[in-house]
């Protein structure tokens, strides 16, 4: 495996200075090797920020440092599902939640709404990577 | 003098004090070192499971340096819950010896189980172990987020304690029904 990852990283590289013209965010690091991540404290805001459009995946208010979402748990749920909203207060789990692929709602949560970090974002104030074009 | 010092002899009396003391300062000695990270640790089925999720989570490391070996919140501080916790921990020792956790699917097996009783323990005595640092009496609600504010002063309004929310500080989860997908087989709550 580990052979594949070099032989790719290779050919990444190698197109990299072929093709001057792209610029990958992530500069010269191969990719079997990581980017040193900046250090940043999350925002403790407690302030619900409203949607900038529509459909937006709402952004979390909260620090979520140490939040567990495994095979066994996700922590997310201990406030936020139907059930520990009544009682958390926390905003409850979207209708859209509990719809599979096909649009049948069920009493669950569907699974492929298991990993919430996937569309819902701490939120931080920091200036965006690149431009953003985008209008709702 | 009294008589019976006489028949005795001072230097006997003299020699068990001092006997006392040095199987006092042994006893203890040896009973600490058993009440250190570096000893729990020493055990690859802590090393592997606990101590490596350990290590990612706030009371290992954070922003201020100050952090808690295991014996801080598995081993009760007074003299007496502490005798009767190292009583039960000889269990441990057999357990360590028939290899009950001595791998990583092993543990995960036995995680709710291991996982519940300490829940269980810490419940009995009211957290104790967290509260010999995070003491109810001296927060500052001025210096936590609203959130906190809120659910601290309802839950101990309440009478509830430490551990019955903030499980899973320190370590991985077991599993735990929480309505997503198909319902777990085995699962906490």
């Amino acid at each position: 495996m580990k052979w594949v990852f070099a032989l790719m990283s290779v050919f990444a590289l190698g197109n990299a200075f072929s093709q001057e013209g792209i610029k990958p965010i992530r500069g010269a690091v191969p990719i079997p090797e990581t980017n040193p991540s900046d250090t940043y404290r999350m925002e403790r805001h407690d302030r619900v920020l409203r949607r900038s459009h529509k459909w937006q995946p709402p952004i979390i208010p909260h620090n979520i440092k140490g939040y567990q979402i495994t095979k066994n748990v996700n922590t997310c749920m201990t406030c936020h599902s139907r059930k520990a909203a009544k009682e958390s207060g926390a905003t409850p789990v979207g209708k859209s939640h509990y719809l599979d692929r096909e649009g049948k709602e069920h009493p669950n949560i569907s699974t492929r709404r298991y990993f919430c970090l996937q569309c819902h974002a701490p939120q931080f104030d920091a200036e965006p990577l690149v431009d953003n074009t985008f209008k709702p | 003098m009294k008589a019976w010092i006489k028949h005795v002899g001072l230097w006997s009396i003299a020699g068990l004090f001092t006997a006392g003391i040095l199987f006092w300062g042994a006893f203890n000695w040896a009973f600490e070192v058993t009440n250190t990270e570096q000893f729990c640790v020493s055990c690859h089925e802590m090393q592997v499971n606990v101590f490596s999720e350990y290590r990612h989570t706030g009371h290992y490391t954070n922003r201020s340096g100050a952090r808690a070996t295991c014996p801080d919140c598995h081993v009760p501080r007074e003299w007496g819950p502490k005798i009767v916790r190292k009583i039960q921990a000889s269990n441990e020792l057999w357990h360590k010896l028939v290899g009950s956790v001595d791998t990583p699917e092993k543990f995960q097996a036995k995680r709710l189980q291991l996982a519940e009783s300490e829940w269980r323990r810490m419940k009995a005595n009211d957290s104790q172990e967290c509260r010999n640092c995070h003491k109810y009496d001296y927060m500052d609600f001025a210096e936590q987020s609203r959130r906190a504010v809120r659910t601290h002063s309802r839950a101990f309004d309440e009478g509830k304690t430490c551990i019955d929310c903030h499980k899973g500080v320190a370590h991985q989860l077991p599993p735990i029904e929480q309505e997503i997908g198909a319902p777990k087989a085995a699962a906490a709550r």
